[in-house]
């Protein structure tokens, strides 16, 4: 086998493009198998024109150039600077230079664009004013005429133009950007992007004129020219640069007869071949789908896409060479310093498009999230002033990644202290686990090094391993992380259901099933041997009920609560029940239980606050009182709760449920019965709410308050439910949270009154039960609400699902079989057996130790 | 029954009884005293009836919070293997060993358990 002659190709253009074909082919060993002969038409070797400007801030052609010298050299590649091709002989396959004609086998024309000057009349080719912007001789031409000058005025508030405005700024000439559209860069920015944008602009000392046409250029009279502009207003300027588009440099072709675009282009294929077969074109001078591509980077995937076919001679089928497939005209920079990103359908164009917007006038920061209108995929965005969130969303566009739930949160900023967003908007530093310390970023470390789920997360981590209280964020880092990373979250609540907590609400509804062996055993997943490979068949008829476990049990255990209100202390349900609602009281940290009786609106009684005294006192419990307007009585043994609770009872008390994921306690302000202030009676009505939601049963606990007047002194809007009262009557607050996250609750209604304040609270409290995740408390339930809190009022005020009549039966329900957990089980021997420490001995267990502080009792 | 008995008697010196079966709470956990060969212990006893083994007793001494809270905890399975999830820092604990799921480094004691008629048995051995 003999080595076949080299090829003959010659490239015409020495830009940004055509240097990156020369690197490609280098790339592929592909310069063994040609000639190549380049012709550049400038006498620069190929430079950074992305970067142009700095060439009046320090950067020097060297500094600008593209590669090593010796580039061109070290790989026998002929560049011929400064030697303009005047024709292509297609016949004769030949380049034609005022040196001499050119053999090739392929050619490529790399010959990029020229600026666009409008015709103006007084700017007409050769005038000394019409100055471009566009090589490092344009920018000698301008620096030259920028001698002398005070003022320069730019014509195009593109992004070039923005460009050439700074290399004004750079010459310390007054700049001037003059555009005929009504804003700046209007292919890439919106009507809000373009006014922010050109506020900063203007901050940094730039003149903007919109909505300019120049009609005429003559000699002024306080500067060398004088623009004068189609509604009779003019600006005098001592020199004009025009940037008012490109064009591509499509003369040679055109010459040759090779297809040319209706308005332009070198049309090509996806291998970036023209009509003839034998020549390619890339960059800005070819027309790909009737379309030029103004950007470097499409430009350098057609050079990429032009090698792969000009060496595919040399190698072998596999893998099949790149094809153009067009570009993402996505843009990310900084102009005068400001930046600025576009991503997309930047517009919302796109059919159905649903368009998010943040805008900080004070800042001048503006961002625009344009999304699919299925509401699943990002296709646009606009940025100004801030380009942080460009890379995530350029992301989310490019690779289709699933939305958060609240796609606003993507745009809107994270404010320090309140981090209300959903947790994609966490920083990398946010401390997810403060008992473990550890962040997001380590999380993130955790997945990327191979953990993926949440049980694999906590244990590498130790995240939610100490008190528990940022188990559901971290399910939701761990979740939208390995989202993020493509991997397909598993939403089965446990290995026990491949169903939500709301596809299981919905089977014990529509079932009617009233029992968790009876789910279970309808419903459950089958469990996997835990030996042997799971392909293997089970064996026999042996394999044991599947138990469930500690979460799937307190969670089934809560829905058939919600919805039958059953006793949870019934032998049914006791064995499903966390300790604490077995026991009717909360465990601990030494084992010992602490007493919450239920204090409506915290109005108390002086008989009644000596009854708590006398039974703390009598069995020796540290008191403290609570956040929520009631008393806490800590340090219970087991077998002393139904002894304290017969004397609570027998005294008028009833359980106080701060052992449950349930209605905690509705707090309030005196109201108008004493306060100066007060406009409605908020006790009366904290004491009318607390008695007709205590007992029901919902994903996560429940708190109230109910203020008398603007004051707030309840602080009614950091909870789940917020009442305050107006005038007319009452506003509702909607899922405020304090806690590890605090959130403002949302006005949800005003001036209700009180019938349709409870008819509200009714259908709200039991929407939230019905769709809430397990543990998820109203703020976060909000927060990954689609359509938010509009969606929200639609269905629990205007009632646009048809559900409202059904979700206050529901309620009606709760509240009519409500009775008091702690009564039921002391009526009932058999629940009773159950608060013995020791089902063999009734002594007290010895290791609980106390010791005294303050004049009361702790743990030792 | 017959076998029962005879092993009753041939293992008198191990087998002790605890407490009585209505002393047990379906699918859940009670706490015992018991006097081993060490001293008195604190056991754990759960009952999962329908299971191939229904009997378990593990420490009651949760080692992780230091308090005595185990028998108090949500009896499930991981994988079909029965644990019990500890009330307070909620690690899992392999009823049939008492291996901590969460942390090799931890294990339970354990002690077979067996019905004898109306009485539960524990062996010491």
């Amino acid at each position: 086998m003999t080595t076949p002659t080299p090829q003959d190709l010659i490239i015409i253009g020495n830009g940004m493009v055509g240097h990156h074909l020369v690197e490609q082919l280098v790339e592929r060993g592909s310069v063994d198998h040609f000639r190549i002969t380049v012709f550049g038409e400038e006498r620069h070797p190929a430079y950074d024109r992305v970067h142009l400007s700095e060439y009046f801030s320090g950067r020097d052609a060297a500094d600008l150039a593209l590669g090593e010298a010796d580039f061109y050299a070290t790989h026998d590649i002929t560049l011929r600077l400064g030697e303009a091709v005047s024709r292509i002989d297609r016949e004769n396959r030949e380049v034609v230079t005022d040196q001499g004609r050119y053999r090739y086998d392929s050619l490529v024309l790399a010959t990029g664009s020229y600026p666009f000057v409008p015709p103006i009349p007084g700017a007409e080719t050769g005038q000394p004013n019409r100055l471009v912007y566009r090589t490092l001789d344009d920018l000698d031409t301008i620096r030259a005429a920028a001698t002398d000058a005070r003022r320069g005025v730019v014509v195009g508030g593109g992004l070039l133009g923005l460009e050439a405005a700074n290399a004004l700024k750079s010459l310390e000439l007054e700049a001037h950007v003059v555009e005929f559209a009504p804003r700046l860069m209007p292919v890439q920015l919106d009507d809000q992007g373009g006014t922010a944008l050109r506020e900063k602009i203007e901050e940094l000392g730039v003149g903007v004129h919109l909505n300019r046409a120049t009609t005429e250029i003559t000699a002024g009279d306080d500067y060398r020219y004088r623009m004068t502009f189609q509604d009779g207003e003019y600006l005098e300027t001592d020199l004009i640069v025009f940037s008012a588009g490109i064009r591509p440099q499509d003369t040679l072709a055109r010459e040759c007869r090779l297809e040319i675009g209706e308005r332009g282009g070198i049309v090509i294929d996806d291998e970036c071949r023209t009509s003839d077969p034998e020549i390619f074109a890339i960059g800005e001078c070819a027309l790909w789908d009737n379309r030029i591509f103004g950007l470097v980077a499409p430009g350098y995937t057609m050079a990429r896409c032009a090698a792969d076919a000009l060496s595919g001679p040399f190698r072998g089928p596999e893998p099949a060479g790149e094809r153009f497939a067009g570009a993402d005209m996505s843009t990310k920079l900084k102009l005068l310093g400001v930046d600025v990103g576009s991503i997309g359908d930047a517009h919302g164009t796109t059919d159905g498009a649903i368009s998010y917007r943040y805008s900080d006038e004070a800042t001048c920061v503006y961002r625009r999230l344009v999304v699919s209108g299925d509401g699943k995929r990002v296709i646009g965005a606009v940025l100004v002033g801030d380009n942080a969130s460009y890379d995530t969303l350029l992301q989310y566009a490019q690779n289709g990644i699933a939305l958060p739930a609240d796609p606003a949160s993507l745009i809107l900023p994270s404010v320090e202290g309140a981090p209300t967003l959903g947790a994609d908007a966490l920083p990398e530093g946010a401390t997810i686990c403060s008992c473990h310390n550890v962040t997001k970023g380590k999380i993130c470390e955790t997945i990327d090094a191979g953990a993926c789920d949440l049980g694999a997360i906590k244990s590498e981590t130790k995240a939610s391993t100490g008190c528990g209280g940022c188990t559901a964020l971290l399910k939701s880092v761990v979740d939208h992380e390995l989202e993020a990373r493509g991997v397909e979250v598993d939403h089965s609540i446990c290995e026990h259901f491949t169903h939500t907590r709301q596809e299981l609400y919905s089977i014990v509804r529509v079932e009617g099933i009233k029992t968790f062996s009876e789910l279970i055993e309808k419903h459950g997943a089958s469990s996997t041997p835990s030996l042997g490979s799971s392909s293997a068949p089970k064996l026999g008829s042996s394999s044991a009920p599947i138990l469930g476990c500690d979460i799937c049990k307190p969670a089934v255990a809560s829905i058939l609560a919600s919805c039958f209100n059953e006793p949870i202390t019934d032998a049914a349900h006791v064995p499903l029940q966390d300790t604490n609602d077995t026991f009717m009281a909360n465990m601990q940290k030494n084992g010992t239980y602490s007493v919450v009786p239920r204090i409506p609106g915290g109005e108390i009684t002086p008989s009644k606050l000596r009854v708590l005294g006398e039974v703390g006192e009598k069995y020796g419990l540290y008191t403290k009182i609570t956040g929520g307007q009631r008393v806490d009585l800590f340090g219970a043994r087991l077998e002393q709760l139904p002894d304290i609770w017969s004397e609570l009872i027998a005294e008028g008390f009833e359980t106080g449920h701060a052992y449950g994921k349930s209605l905690r306690t509705v707090k309030s302000c005196v109201g108008s019965t004493w306060c100066r202030y007060g406009v409605q009676d908020s006790v009366g009505m904290a004491i009318y709410l607390e008695n007709r939601y205590k007992g029901l049963r919902s994903p996560h606990k429940i708190k109230f308050a109910v203020s008398g007047c603007t004051r707030e002194c309840a602080e009614a809007q950091s909870k789940d439910v917020g009442v305050i009262a107006t005038e007319n009557g009452w506003n509702l607050y909607v899922c405020g949270n304090g806690g590890m996250r605090p959130r403002h609750g949302e006005l949800f209604a005003t001036d209700l009154d009180d019938e349709a304040l409870i008819r509200t609270i009714d259908r709200f409290l039991m929407f939230y039960v019905r769709t809430a995740d397990r543990l998820q408390r109203t703020s976060v339930w909000r927060e990954n609400l689609e359509g938010g809190l509009d969606y929200l009022k639609d269905v629990v005020i205007d009632d646009s699902l048809g559900l409202g009549e059904e979700l206050e039966s529901q309620m009606r329900h709760v509240i009519g079989s409500y009775e008091c957990e702690w009564a039921n089980a002391l009526d009932d021997p058999e629940k009773l057996k159950r608060f013995r420490s020791f089902v063999n001995d009734s002594r007290p267990d010895p290791d609980i130790i106390v010791t005294e502080e303050r004049g009361q009792l702790r743990p030792a | 029954m017959t076998a029962a008995t005879a092993q009753d008697q041939t293992m008198t010196q191990t087998w002790q009884p605890l407490c009585t079966k209505a002393d047990l709470v379906a699918h859940s956990g009670v706490a015992a005293w018991t006097e081993t060969p060490e001293g008195p212990v604190q056991v754990a006893v759960f009952y999962l009836p329908g299971q191939a083994t229904e009997l378990f007793a593990v420490d009651h001494h949760d080692p992780f919070s230091d308090a005595n809270v185990i028998a108090r905890g949500i009896v499930g399975d991981i994988q079909g293997e029965p644990v019990v999830a500890s009330p307070i820092y909620k690690q899992h604990f392999r009823l049939k060993d008492g291996q901590c799921v969460e942390d090799e480094a931890v294990r339970l004691r354990c002690w077979p358990l067996r019905f004898d008629g109306e009485r539960v048995l524990i062996d010491l051995g």
